[in-house]
């Protein structure tokens, strides 16, 4: 550890101030205290960015672990002569446990590798939600691999044309929502897709998301190839005395989400009946009632009176597919495919799913097209045909409104092979 | 079967491995250059999440009966058992070093038992069972700030406020934004800091940022969403491009077909590099996400974007897609007043206009888009007009629409 140098920052230095956490205060500081030189010129590299508007990082730089087609994104500055010890400035992903929870041993662990093999920076989490590991050497790239699977029992995530490393929300670990058991299957999914994960054969990237009930905490319906989100397909949970302490001004509802302002007396008419989408509920001043039949699951009245209303007890999840971000056709939502399964170990229900999804996705997809895009392109209809579900009206939000279909041959009594001559008897020209 | 998953998590034990020390030099020992397979351990998946629950979360696994948030940034749950836990939420900048982790194991140490947890926004929540360790940890967070005076572990987050922003990496580490993520996410959020740890908005609303249109940030869904726009077209590189690049593909990567290949005499040689038909560039970056040769960020025309009324939820209304209303504001660092200025407008006009547990895209549409320009006093700007693909799914066909002051009558 040598002399170090800070750079003058006056520009980023505004950003030490105001109330919400700072991150040039912790970078500087760390930098200064723990003599890590790369952390001095990121900022001194951000302050000029700050000033001509534009990033100093260079494009890309393949890097990596023996065997592994993912987990690490080569990164180098275009300042070397400035910033020298962030020239090389790589990223390494680490697959998170599900859910995030963590003891302090493994987080203190992680840092302890990280300051001796790396810059000491990390984005907790990654979008994805890897443990993001911000800066370090090409030399260190196997070091670090070596230490996080001899050392800390963890493993490199995704990136690339890879399976991302799959993410859910907190689950039945702390939420009563929760209609699937989220890292159960977010853990084993990781880990009977690991060469997925590791090797790059897809098209382009594939993300699953689980989400434990249709708030969808996760964002899995916009941010993933295959959203998972649990549901249920009997009947809401009432406690009726519990809805009448809520009418009662007993409860607060909304869980006291709206206690900032004074909204008035809770009114179940107005803010429960009258919002449910489906008009499917009734309150005579006495007894709540749900005409479960015609309940989307919104969650609203849930929300709302969660002391009072559960979710049913028989439970699964419904299976969407194809969101993603604009680039390139377009932002997209996920479709339903499966309006609802049942998830149980060892899940080969769903796998089956998943791995039908995948052949077909490489054996046509382009490349760069994520499952949504090739989803577009082929049409529902045979997306839903060639992976072998079965097409049911809860896949679409309305039927088409033009009559292009393309009928098949077959589907016409006498095919399409006709003679001309025998027409023309008919139909003199 | 769930018991059966309740029983498993019940005999997961945290790993000893993390009790023994880091050891510097194993890396080196173990990993040899000339032989890479040896002592290779692969494919071992991440850590089994159900070592980190604290001991009330794996007892009350699945048990869990109902919360209420009992002020900003706590939330108490109760389990059938009876037993409670109360969760306190901290923002966090997510760009965070080793030892604002380690100030954190600190905080999870002296009263949760060592335990803590993350969310998906970036905050960290912090499980304590009794009210007495609860206004400890809170008067102890409270008490912990940067040397600029902001605090680390602020305390919000719950209900119906503005939580943290779900962001990307901006200039601090990405090689294509378009503009910072952190610098911006920290100004947007000291304007807002109230609206993060009180809960007046009649429903929840989240930010997010990505600062390019790749959208690591999944901005597409937010109910306001910042992104790092270009706005001129890639730059060709002929000299280079046909040693770094492949031309078919970096082809076939334009959406718009603006791309196609040529060759260039320079010094005498032939050199094979490409030509983009500018008027047709929508300003994607997917040229440049293919070849480095295709840089496309400018200073002066890289800036932000505004979109609104996204939402993922599937609560009352289905999840939508954010809409652009703001097309340009310019880049201006270190504290991009205009963006912040505008987000805040929006924000006050929805929490003065909107019913209760309406969402901001629920608000635009039930009072219509037209009414949502007038309301926030955006200049309307014809780039709001979609012409890209399924554009016409945007145009009015109705004669449902509201007389605002953009209909001159003449």
């Amino acid at each position: 550890m040598g002399d170090i140098k800070k750079h003058e920052t006056p520009t980023i230095d505004d950003l030490k101030k105001g109330p919400f956490p700072s991150f040039v205060d912790d970078i500087e500081i760390f930098g200064l205290n723990k003599k890590k030189q790369a952390c001095l010129d990121l900022l001194g590299q951000l302050e000029l960015s700050y000033k001509n508007k534009e990033t100093h990082w260079k494009h890309g730089g393949i890097v990596g672990v023996f065997g592994y087609g993912g987990g690490v994104i080569g990164r180098y500055s275009d300042q070397q002569d400035k910033f020298p010890a962030i020239w090389a400035f790589h990223t390494i992903r680490v697959n998170q446990p599900a859910s995030k929870f963590y003891h302090v041993s493994a987080l203190r662990k992680l840092c302890d590798l990280w300051d001796h093999r790396g810059s000491g920076m990390t984005n907790f989490h990654g979008s994805t939600g890897d443990m993001v590991l911000l800066g370090t050497t090409t030399e260190q790239l196997e070091p670090v691999f070596f230490d996080l699977t001899h050392q800390m029992n963890m493993d490199l995530g995704g990136s690339g044309s890879n399976l991302r490393t799959p993410s859910c929300c907190v689950g039945k670990a702390r939420c009563e929502f929760a209609c699937i058991d989220t890292q159960a299957l977010c853990y084993d999914l990781t880990m009977t897709y690991q060469d997925e994960l590791h090797r790059p054969a897809f098209p382009y990237k594939f993300k699953f998301k689980i989400s434990g009930c249709p708030n969808d905490c996760v964002a899995a319906i916009a941010r993933s190839d295959m959203s998972i989100i649990g549901t249920w397909i009997d009947d809401i949970r009432i406690d009726q005395e519990a809805v009448k302490a809520y009418v009662g001004g007993e409860l607060k509802p909304n869980a006291g989400a709206h206690a900032g302002r004074d909204w008035g007396a809770f009114d179940i008419q107005k803010e429960v009946i009258d919002l449910c989408p489906t008009g499917c509920m009734s309150w005579d001043g006495n007894k709540l009632t749900i005409d479960n039949k015609n309940c989307v699951r919104c969650m609203h009245c849930i929300n709302v009176m969660p002391e009072a209303l559960r979710p049913g007890t028989d439970t699964g999840a419904t299976i969407l597919m194809g969101a993603k971000a604009p680039i390139l056709e377009g932002a997209q939502l996920s479709t339903v495919m499966i309006p609802f399964i049942r998830l149980e170990p060892p899940y080969d229900n769903l796998k089956e799913i998943v791995e039908n999804v995948w052949m077909f996705w490489m054996e046509e997809g382009k490349n760069r097209e994520r499952l949504g895009e090739l989803i577009q392109r082929v049409g529902l209809a045979n997306f839903v045909e060639t992976v072998k579900l079965k097409h049911i009206p809860q896949m679409i939000r309305e039927p088409r409104s033009n009559p292009y279909v393309f009928w098949k041959e077959e589907e016409v009594p006498g095919g399409w092979k006709r003679d001309i001559a025998e027409f023309r008897k008919r139909h003199p020209a | 079967m769930a018991d059966k998953i309740y029983e498993e998590i019940q005999n997961v034990q945290l790993d000893e491995i993390f009790s023994k020390p880091y050891d510097p030099e194993l890396g080196e020992k173990l990993y040899n250059p000339q032989k890479p397979m040896e002592n290779r351990i692969t494919d071992i998946g991440p850590p089994h999440y159900a070592q980190f629950f604290p001991p009330v979360i794996k007892k009350n696994y699945g048990k869990w009966k109902s919360h209420e948030i009992i002020e900003p940034g706590v939330i108490k749950y109760t389990s059938e058992t009876g037993d409670v836990v109360y969760a306190v939420r901290c923002a966090t900048p997510r760009l965070a070093t080793t030892d604002y982790i380690r100030e954190i194991c600190e905080i999870a140490e002296k009263y949760c038992e060592g335990y803590v947890r993350w969310t998906t926004r970036n905050n960290i929540e912090f499980h304590v069972t009794d009210e007495e360790k609860l206004r400890a940890l809170l008067d102890d967070l409270k008490g912990r700030k940067h040397p600029g005076g902001s605090y680390k572990f602020p305390v919000g987050g719950t209900g119906c406020s503005v939580t943290n922003i779900v962001h990307t990496q901006g200039w601090v580490h990405c090689h294509t934004p378009a503009i910072d993520a952190s610098g911006i996410v920290k100004s947007v959020m000291d304007d807002l800091f109230e609206d993060f740890q009180n809960m007046r908005l009649p429903a929840k609303v989240r930010i997010a940022l990505a600062c390019c249109l790749n959208m690591c940030g999944a901005v597409h869904c937010s109910d306001i969403a910042i992104l790092g726009i270009h706005r001129k077209p890639p730059l060709v590189e002929d000299e280079r491009l046909e040693y770094v690049c492949e031309i078919p593909l970096v082809i076939a990567a334009c959406p718009l077909g603006a791309i196609k290949p040529a060759t260039v005499e320079i010094d005498g040689k032939k050199k094979k590099t490409v030509r983009v038909n500018e008027s047709r560039c929508m300003f994607c970056g997917n040229c440049y996400t293919m070849c480095p040769a295709m840089p496309l960020a400018d200073g002066e025309g890289d800036g932000i974007a505004i979109l609104v009324g996204g939402k993922i939820s599937n609560r009352i209304s289905a999840p939508k897609f954010s809409k652009l209303i703001i097309p340009y504001i310019p880049n201006e660092p270190p504290r991009w007043p205009t963006t912040v200025k505008w987000v805040k407008k929006i924000l006050e006009t929805y929490a003065q206009h909107a019913r209760k547990y309406e969402r901001v895209g629920d608000w635009a549409e039930r009072i219509g888009w037209e009414k949502f320009f007038e309301l926030c006093e955006i200049p309307f700007s014809e780039k709001t007009m979609d012409d890209y693909r399924l554009a016409y799914d945007t145009y009015r066909t109705s004669m449902h629409f509201k007389f605002t002051s953009h209909v001159e009558i003449k």
